[in-house]
């Protein structure tokens, strides 16, 4: 009898116990989903007003119903309109040609010194790599005096090769580190074995680990677009009303009145310009975020 | 050749005359060490010639420059000058907040000129670095911890994280204009009526709320990548030796990821000290908002030779930075990315 008694008694206890620490768990689980919402709140919040406000009429600019209201596609006719001297179709022109050009150009140098970071065993290695990292970190204003006199001086003010040149120089060491980290990360041992076979290692570079490397790449040229693509520095000073990028013409944009802001229509210039990129960030979004942050964890 | 750099000894065909197979082990590999580093020479040339001619150049040429005179009227005498050797004037200028006067030697720059910007866009620029990176550090390290745990929708967290991430800066600065906008939604939701771009706090903070909001996930996504790196049955031992919640966060979490974290705070501190285009749209540089970069850009239409020397300085600021980082505080960049290199060969 008492044996009993002391038996449902601990299995009570125990019962008590595994109660707490299941409301604990539950509670746990409670604060982790309140915190998620916290943050989608957070990060979601401004950029769902820039695409709400891209949708308003203009006279409702300010209103501030948090669903839809007044919904018009007029901002985004109005983004387009060249009547004010808002250049914004020619200015997206311009920034895929200089993102494509830019990107294209530090791939095809970058490809080589990333191969040789990952899988060549050489001196200076340490060095190279500290330098190519440290060029990433490099401050624009850094380079622009001078380029600014130079590019004066040979004519080539508001031309796209002087938007392109540097934009080379950020985008070239991040294309190379990024490109560097996914390279240690592939499969090497097929090389060995085309080597094997028989390929020189060019041959095998070009035959075995280019197909593989084909998603590093990819990645990487989507990051090195996007961060051409949000380059504002250089070009505010380097380009003119006919090469400027988007950038440029979005924070310059001017409306009717000169005192007043055409905010609806920035926002509709904000959301085109902004939405492909949000897009593609979030297909490739496992991707993107290894190669984001390749550089500083591996 | 081979013969000296061999690790075993390897006999000359004179003293053996054995033939070509002789010691594949060792001259073999010197030839590959060798002939790696003729590769790595081909393979790196293009980006390092790449680099020098983008960065390398104009670095020298505006350290080069920021040792010239302006070209422009000279004051003492009225007559344009082309310039000419000023040694360390124009760094003395800046750092003395000293304007060329008139009738020659240098006075005190007046309120409002360029000149006599440089130790409060300096006091700026360090506020508005050591402010944000704070806040991106702690919301960036809360939401990696929220986001390393397993709950349904977590891919919807991840991927949320990514769109202020995503959209340029420029756009963003617009954005928060017309949140700050005075009868934007930023007072309607506070019901406040304060004029964000008007005065000097308001105006401040507005930009550390933008750039805490707009960098944040960067920082979030290299903590999280840090955090992933823990293995699980670290935490497993501590739980069952009765560590705390705090315990665990404190001895284990936070050793562990410091590097990363060092890193990431880091690359967050270096862009900071750059910040530019933020300021820039969203207040111009008005009430006390003019970063070191904002005022290199207005100086430069003013004359490129001292726009070179405050150039020169704010990279000096920005490298000395990264040093004390690297040598005092073991944000080792190089070791980090080159660490499984290393183990992997």
């Amino acid at each position: 009898m008492t044996t009993t008694t002391a038996s449902t008694e601990l299995r009570a206890r125990q019962d008590k116990g595994r109660k707490a620490a299941q409301n604990r768990e539950k509670w746990a689980q409670a604060r982790t989903y309140i915190s998620a919402v916290v943050i989608l709140i957070w990060c979601l919040a401004p950029a769902y007003w820039m695409v709400v406000t891209a949708f308003r009429e203009v006279g409702f600019t300010y209103d501030t119903s948090l669903l839809p209201t007044h919904v018009t596609l007029d901002n985004f006719a109005t983004a387009f309109d060249t009547s004010f001297g808002n250049r914004f179709g020619q200015a997206l022109i311009n920034s895929v040609f200089i993102g494509v050009t830019v990107t294209a150009i530090s791939l095809l140098i970058g490809v080589f010194a990333a191969y040789a970071l990952a899988r060549l065993n050489f001196r200076f290695k340490f060095l190279v790599l500290g330098f190519i990292l440290g060029a990433s970190m490099f401050p624009g204003v850094a380079l622009i005096t001078p380029l600014f006199q130079l590019f004066t001086n040979i004519g080539w003010m508001g031309t796209y090769q002087a938007l392109i040149i540097p934009n080379i120089s950020f985008v070239l060491p991040l294309t190379v580190y990024t490109l560097t980290s996914f390279f240690r990360e592939m499969p090497w041992e097929l090389e060995e074995s085309a080597r094997v076979d028989g390929c020189t290692q060019g041959q095998a570079f070009r035959k075995v680990i280019m197909p593989l490397a084909a998603p590093a790449i990819f990645t990487t040229a989507i990051l090195a677009f996007i961060s051409s693509w949000n380059e504002f520095l250089i070009a505010s000073q380097l380009s003119n009303d006919a090469t400027q990028p988007v950038t440029v013409a979005i924070a310059s944009f001017a409306g009717a009145q000169p005192n007043q802001i055409p905010y609806t229509a920035i926002m509709a210039a904000g959301t085109i310009v902004t939405i492909p990129l949000v897009i593609l960030v979030l297909v490739f979004q496992r991707k993107i975020v290894a190669g984001l942050t390749a550089g500083a964890v591996k | 050749m081979a013969t000296e750099l061999g690790p075993t000894p390897v006999k000359g065909p004179a003293s053996g005359g054995t033939p070509v197979h002789h010691g594949p082990k060792g001259v073999g590999e010197d030839n590959k060490i060798l002939s790696q580093g003729k590769w790595a020479t081909w393979l790196l040339a293009p980006t390092i010639i790449a680099l020098g001619i983008v960065i390398v150049y104009p670095i020298i040429s505006a350290i080069v420059m920021s040792f010239q005179k302006d070209a422009g009227l000279d004051p003492a005498t009225g007559l344009f000058t082309a310039g000419g050797p000023a040694g360390i004037q124009n760094y003395v200028n800046w750092l003395g907040q000293q304007c060329a006067a008139p009738g020659g030697g240098t006075v005190a720059c007046p309120p409002g000129t360029l000149g006599g910007q440089f130790w409060s866009a300096t006091g700026t620029t360090f506020l508005f670095t050591v402010i944000t990176v704070t806040f991106e550090t702690i919301l960036g390290f809360w939401m990696a911890m929220i986001m390393a745990r397993t709950f349904k929708g977590r891919g919807l967290v991840r991927a949320a994280v990514l769109v202020p991430w995503a959209i340029p800066t420029a756009v963003t600065a617009q954005l928060w204009l017309f949140i700050f906008a005075f009868e934007g939604i930023a007072n309607k939701l506070f019901n406040a009526s304060i004029l964000w771009t008007g005065s000097e706090w308001p105006a401040k903070w507005a930009v550390i709320i933008a750039d805490t909001w707009k960098t944040t996930p960067f920082m979030a996504l290299l903590i999280l990548a840090g955090l992933q790196m823990i293995p699980a049955d670290v935490y497993e031992a501590a739980k069952v030796d009765g560590a705390t919640a705090w315990q665990r966060f404190r001895l284990i979490t936070l050793p562990l990821v410091k590097p990363a974290l060092m890193v990431a705070i880091l690359f967050r501190t270096l862009d900071a000290l750059r910040m530019f285009d933020l300021p820039y749209i969203l207040t111009g540089g008005a009430n006390n908002t003019t970063t070191l970069s904002i005022l290199v850009i207005n100086q430069i239409r003013q004359g490129f030779n001292s726009a070179a020397a405050l150039s020169t300085i704010t990279f000096i600021i920005i490298f000395l930075v990264a040093f004390i980082f690297v040598r005092f505080l073991g944000a080792n960049v190089v070791e980090q990315s080159g660490a499984t290199g290393k183990g992997k060969k």
